[in-house]
């Protein structure tokens, strides 16, 4: 393992982390609810009945980059696969994290806050897969 | 509407964290997932700062009997059931998470973006997730 410190950015990456904290806490305080990404996305889609707050939560998610946009230029996004890659990925997202009931906020930033052995168990098992499907793709396919 | 607007709120702020700590980017994903090159240990501390600011919050919320602005009990999951669902859906998002390095969250920034590629992720996550609703409601009725 070599670190990468040219792209190592641990000052931004903690304060962004630390702002979607603070997301996550206002909102179960505020709200009382998660701020579980896949679970906001996936009660529209499952007919919850408290649609509303979720379609304009999503509606937050994406105008974020023209508000970001307003005081700071916006960092250019890098895809790594073709969109083919992207459409397989898309769908193992989408069912996967219905299945788990929750992703890397959900289980990774929410269900961790409080201690979840289920929301670790999530963790392990995502992380997992995503260290070995990277290292499939690039250090025995690449 | 004052639940919409914090909805609304939410999602701006979760996003412009996921933003500032590169988490939006999908080669910093995969960087970060790519333990055995050139390491980028970013997201590491983006998931410390997450947990660590929300942490604060979620110990207040187990004290908490309504939430603020809503007047209602927390929604804090109480499933604590590690099963194959769990394990293997986590494990399903993780391969999806390491080929195109995009979760939830950052899709529906990348779609504010205007990124082709986060459209066309996200429309595939939605089909996976609407996949998961017609499975379980078939498996419901029989």
């Amino acid at each position: 393992m070599q670190i990468d410190l040219a792209h190592f950015t641990p000052l931004a990456s903690l304060l962004g982390g630390a702002l979607i904290g603070l997301t996550a806490g206002l909102m179960i305080l505020l709200a009382g609810r998660v701020a579980g990404i896949a679970g906001i996305i996936g009660g529209l889609i499952g007919g919850a009945a408290d649609k509303s707050w979720r379609l304009f939560f999503i509606a937050g998610l994406v105008i974020s980059p023209l508000i970001w946009s307003l005081f700071a230029p916006l960092p250019a996004l890098q895809m790594v696969t073709s969109p083919l890659g992207l459409i397989i990925a898309g769908l193992l997202v989408g069912i996967g994290t219905r299945y788990a009931n929750g992703c890397t906020s959900g289980h990774g930033v929410c269900g961790l806050s409080r201690f979840s052995l289920r929301s670790l168990i999530a963790v392990l098992s995502f992380m997992g897969t995503g260290f070995v499907t990277v290292f499939i793709i690039k250090h025995l396919l690449g | 509407m004052k639940f919409n607007l914090f909805g609304l709120f939410s999602g701006v702020l979760f996003g412009l964290g996921l933003i500032l700590a590169g988490m939006a980017n999908p080669v910093k994903v995969q960087g970060f997932l790519d333990i055995a090159g050139l390491w980028d240990p970013s997201l590491a501390f983006v998931m410390g700062g997450g947990i660590g600011v929300s942490m604060v919050f979620y110990a207040k919320a187990k004290r908490t009997s309504l939430s603020l602005l809503t007047k209602e009990a927390l929604k804090v999951p109480s499933n604590t059931l590690i099963d194959k669902r769990l394990v293997l859906g986590s494990a399903a998002f993780g391969i999806g998470w390491g080929i195109g390095g995009i979760c939830p969250g950052p899709a529906l920034v990348a779609v504010g973006m205007g990124s082709l590629g986060g459209v066309l992720f996200t429309v595939a996550m939605l089909v996976g997730m609407y996949l998961f609703e017609i499975i379980e409601r078939r498996n419901a009725k029989a």
